[in-house]
């Protein structure tokens, strides 16, 4: 059979697994599909190759789609986010020397605990704090600005946010150019291994369930793929189920590292992987539950309401609102992963925030466990209200 | 023409700066920059405000720049992505040719058209170099390989040099491989049994 070629463009995280893992465990093949993987160098160049058309499909950041959808940042196009590649897998680190002075302060560190942190600052004469992410439109500073926001009066305290590419993240903070830093995997992982920085938060610990990577396709190419798209939805189901399968995480582990795709070691993929951090070098690790999912709680599931919550923390307008939600498409996914028995929950939007603990809905099999999903804040969204 | 914009050019290998920055200056341009280390860069930016930004599309630092060209802070200059669709065939050769450009907002198109395409002319010329280079250098380390190889060979079974070579080619063949990976998959084998 001849297989259909498909370019992927994506960026060697650990959260582009899916897409590794659908091609080397042969889920892609399957479905007759041949994955070609192209790595990128950047988040701009991933935007401007799948928009021109270079790439079919790309791994995004799942600001991105939106962000492209409504015109904004520096190349516009009707991107659609067809589903979720991964949820949380981020982390809030400070430089080694800002926690050393916090500490010589008594000002305690424990991984998970941050809201006392900046606050301290103002009497440690610190008043200026730069702060590194990896993009503009990322999951992370929209993280960072929320929680910033949680963080009661900062008004002597200015906050700088700059882009650093995640693989320069650790030289930065170790050359003093920024003094924190919000990065996924592994790159908060290989500054505490340098002896850079320890980690303060997982990035779940802001908001339970943020969606982090999407699989985005432009809408034209979509909406005239169909049959590619749906299989590629379902090769990369059975890799996400696969990846977050308890039994198969050291096998996973070793695969992404010895595949010609990410070029990172073992001893940095496990962390997010396993779930198990280590905050500060020579520390112990720490379980972090749902640090990284793919799978469990319908963590691929595009809803309707993450994007309306990107997009409103973007500051779209009302209209904004709606193209952003057009964009993430649970009817493509439902479409392409019903007939196949996957169990679909019986609406496409939820109250984001409200769910505290893991909670069980209706779904098409009966039903199925969602969440948490909560802001650290406690905050409720719900953007279907009043209609 | 008017020729009077400022150009910095964010290239990390100082020939292909140099090169880059001759060709600028030869077209008419004087006002032009290159910066190598790109910690930097955003610095760089601030103090010289400069109307163009040329950089290669594969360097990580483009995200950097994207942030600047949307930080509202009326210090730095504001500078906006070129690659958009208001000249599509302009987009697609700078993307060919791996350049991407930052401008300052408001620009005239027809300001900075002849810096693009002078710099699209270049990168491309360097492009093909670059490729040019990569295969003579694997060349060189193909012929290397397949020395070491026919070596192992002579000295295991005792056959002349082009023996050697006609017993890899036949088993290339045979297994439908190249040459050089029936070479390399020996030289393997023989690193790990010594």
């Amino acid at each position: 059979m001849t297989r259909t070629i498909l370019n992927c463009g994506y960026v060697p995280l650990v959260d582009s697994a899916p897409l590794i893992v659908a091609k080397e465990l042969g889920f892609a093949a399957e479905e007759g599909l041949e994955l070609n993987l192209v790595a990128q160098p950047s988040w701009s160049a991933t935007r401007d190759m799948l928009a021109l058309g270079h790439l079919d499909f790309a791994h995004m950041l799942s600001p991105m789609p939106v962000a492209m959808s409504l015109g904004y940042g520096g190349l516009a196009g009707e991107i659609d986010a067809l589903m979720v590649l991964s949820v949380n897998g981020t982390v809030f680190g400070i430089s080694s020397k800002l926690a050393d002075t916090l500490r010589a302060a008594d000002v305690a560190l424990r991984f998970g605990q941050a809201d006392h942190i900046l606050p301290a600052l103002g009497a440690l004469g610190i008043a200026h704090l730069r702060i590194g992410i990896p993009f503009h439109y990322s999951m992370h500073r929209l993280l960072l600005e929320y929680w910033l926001q949680g963080q009661g009066d900062l008004s002597g305290l200015k906050i700088e946010i700059v882009t650093i590419p995640p693989p320069r993240m650790a030289d930065a903070v170790e050359d003093g150019d920024i003094d924190a830093f919000w990065v996924g995997e592994p790159w908060g992982s290989a500054a505490v291994a340098r002896g850079a920085a320890e980690l303060v938060l997982p990035g779940n610990a802001v908001w339970a369930f943020a969606p982090e990577k999407v699989l985005a396709a432009r809408h034209e190419w979509v909406e005239s793929h169909k049959d590619e798209v749906r299989r590629l939805l379902r090769a990369l189901e059975p890799a996400m189920r696969w990846l977050d399968t308890p039994g198969n995480k050291p096998l996973a582990v070793e695969i992404l590292a010895r595949s010609e795709h990410l070029n990172i070691a073992p001893e940095l993929i496990d962390p997010a992987i396993s779930g198990m951090l280590t905050p500060a070098l020579g520390a112990p690790p720490v379980p972090v539950e749902r640090f990284l999912l793919f799978h469990q709680h319908a963590a691929h599931f595009p809803w309707r309401s993450q994007a309306a919550w990107i997009a409103t923390r973007l500051g779209a307008p009302a209209k904004g609102i709606a193209a952003a939600k057009r964009c993430f498409r649970s009817d493509m996914y439902r479409d392409a992963l019903g007939p196949t028995g996957v169990d679909l929950p019986g609406a496409s939007e939820k109250v984001e925030g409200s769910m505290r603990h893991a909670t069980a809905v209706a779904s098409s099999r009966g039903h199925m466990i969602l969440g948490p999903d909560a802001f650290f804040d406690g905050k409720l969204f719900d953007f279907d209200a009043g209609k | 023409m008017n020729r009077d914009l400022s150009i910095l050019v964010v290239e990390a290998d100082p020939q292909k700066a140099r090169d880059i920055i001759d060709a600028l200056v030869e077209a008419g341009w004087s006002d032009v920059h290159a910066l190598a280390q790109t910690a930097g860069l955003e610095r760089e930016i601030k103090t010289r405000q400069p109307d163009i930004v040329l950089i290669d599309v594969a360097n990580p630092d483009r995200d950097m720049l994207e942030h600047l060209s949307l930080a509202s802070d009326s210090k730095s200059r504001a500078v906006a992505m070129f690659v958009d669709r208001s000249d599509e065939d302009l987009t697609q050769a700078a993307l060919a040719a791996g350049v991407s450009a930052y401008v300052v907002d408001g620009l005239q198109m027809n300001r900075i058209k002849s810096v693009l395409e002078t710099a699209i002319a270049r990168f491309q010329i360097l492009r093909q170099l670059q490729s040019e280079l990569d295969a003579a250098k694997r060349a060189l380390e193909d012929r290397k390989m397949l020395d070491r190889a026919k070596g192992i060979l002579m000295r295991q079974r005792g056959v002349s040099e082009d023996e050697a070579y006609q017993l890899l080619r036949k088993t290339a063949m045979d297994q439908g491989r190249k040459v050089i990976d029936v070479a390399q998959a020996l030289v393997t084998a023989s690193d790990l049994l010594s």
